[in-house]
């Protein structure tokens, strides 16, 4: 180009502008985002921190239940559960892909999660005590998560609401075998309905606290839905999920731990109890019941499947190798031919 | 690109890095494939194995192509305008341009 050197700062402002101009009509028509388009760093890092913590989140997941593939109660209950751990490993491969797309490479998500810098959902850092947890993790959080994931397949981030589609096509298989589970229990055994009702308990408070802070005490929110990332606010989606929890325990015949729950006529809606906040924070600053276990479980599951990384490596070479070798005798076999 | 594989021991345990695939499913007999996600693997071999175990649990497929995500070349985002510009503004291209044969039959 022949153009006369412009200074480096105006030019980058100006296509800084450009681009900012560019994303903010993007957003204000309620369409996509794509990897390679401009973004501001504030979007860029946002996202980069939601969707690996997601990703983390969905990792971590997997603990809990793989806790139980050995115990649960029949081969077709034992099936289900491995297929839904494949699941969440799955769910987490997605969403790295799509946090990749912004630029930080696999690894050092990985590095974030492991050296504890980065952040999963506190729900993972309660412990499954019995059977009847997997039925409640998967009806009450998995439920959560449903309704947190199904309005961020709309997100202004391409790969990541792209991601969130095909994740929220498989959670309603976890929800329904977790209704089920809990179904069963409480339709056996007097022992078995109170195994049910615990796992209930304990998980309900848990649950409700998924979808974060109440609104005004939660920092990233109104920018979140300033950019089409987020759009609905926690105590919005906390009221849905609320609302459709109720009948859905009437027809366990289980009850939900909360006194203070009562249909109001006016608003249309279920009024809760207050949910307990210092124990989220406890939780979230890594002082909950599994906070330890889960991380060192992850640390020892990465170092421990070392030898599958370097072995599928080093298959890689030697097939490449070995291809390589045919090429080229192929290559002398034919000089041959033709020579002779 | 140069694909380093590097491997680090630390307290953390092992840092790998495999090259990105691009993944196409063919949802039926007949349709185009269609991008389904991203995966890492350090061959194709690989990549096509663990593209049928992530995006194809349910049916999803009944062919799947990796592509190697560093051969892929695109267009320029920030020339979008210029690079799709010329189609525009050609109505003439389209049948529903054409409406004096509006109402003859079979047209």
């Amino acid at each position: 180009m022949t153009a006369p050197d412009r200074l480096a700062e105006p030019a980058a402002s100006e296509e800084e502008r450009a681009g900012q101009d560019h994303f903010d009509r993007i957003i204000a028509e309620d369409s996509r985002i794509e990897p390679r388009d401009w973004m501001p760093a504030a979007y860029r890092k946002t996202l980069t921190r939601q969707v690996s913590q997601h990703a983390h989140s969905e990792i971590i997941g997997m603990q809990p239940e793989a806790n139980w593939i050995t115990r649960a109660p029949s081969l077709k209950r034992k099936s289900i559960l491995m297929a839904k751990v494949q699941d969440e490993a799955g769910h987490g491969l997605y969403l790295y892909s799509a946090a990749e797309t912004l630029g930080t490479p696999r690894h050092e998500l990985n590095q974030q999660l492991l050296e504890g810098r980065a952040k999963y959902s506190s729900i993972f850092n309660y412990p499954a005590r019995t059977w009847a947890d997997m039925g409640a993790i998967g009806w009450l959080v998995d439920g959560a998560a449903i309704c947190n994931q199904v309005p961020l397949c709309r997100a202004s981030y391409g790969p990541y609401g792209r991601a969130m589609v095909r994740i929220c096509k498989e959670e309603s298989f976890h929800q329904r075998q977790g209704w089920e589970i809990l179904y069963e229990l409480s339709h056996g055994t007097p022992e078995q309905k109170q195994m049910a009702q615990d796992a209930v308990n304990r998980f309900y408070g848990p649950a409700l606290q998924m979808f974060g802070p109440p609104d005004g005490d939660s920092p990233h929110s109104q920018q979140s839905m300033a950019w089409n990332i987020k759009r609905f606010s926690n105590d919005e989606l906390r009221q849905r999920f609320v609302d459709m929890m109720v009948p859905q325990a009437e027809a366990l015949g289980l009850t939900l731990p909360d006194p203070d729950l009562k249909w109001n006529e006016e608003r249309g809606h279920y009024d809760y109890g207050a949910l307990d906040w210092n124990e989220f924070k406890t939780v979230l600053s890594g002082a909950g019941p599994c906070n330890v276990q889960r991380m060192q479980r992850r640390r020892q599951a990465h170092a421990e499947g070392a030898w599958v990384r370097e072995a599928a490596v080093a298959y890689a070479a030697k097939m490449a190798e070995r291809a390589a070798e045919q090429t080229e005798q192929t290559e002398r076999t034919d000089r041959q031919l033709i020579g002779a | 690109m140069t694909t380093d594989i590097t491997s680090t021991e630390g307290t953390t345990g092992t840092t790998t890095e495999w090259p990105l695939w691009e993944v196409f499913v063919r949802s039926s007999r007949g349709l185009s494939h269609v991008h389904a996600g991203s995966l890492h693997a350090p061959d194709a071999t690989m990549a096509l194995r663990n593209a049928r175990d992530l995006y194809t649990r349910r049916n999803e497929g009944t062919s799947v192509w990796v592509v190697p995500s560093a051969v892929i070349a695109s267009s320029d985002p920030d020339s979008k305008g210029g690079y799709f510009e010329s189609a525009q503004g050609k109505a003439y291209r389209h049948a529903t341009y054409y409406t004096k044969s509006e109402g003859v039959k079979h047209l």
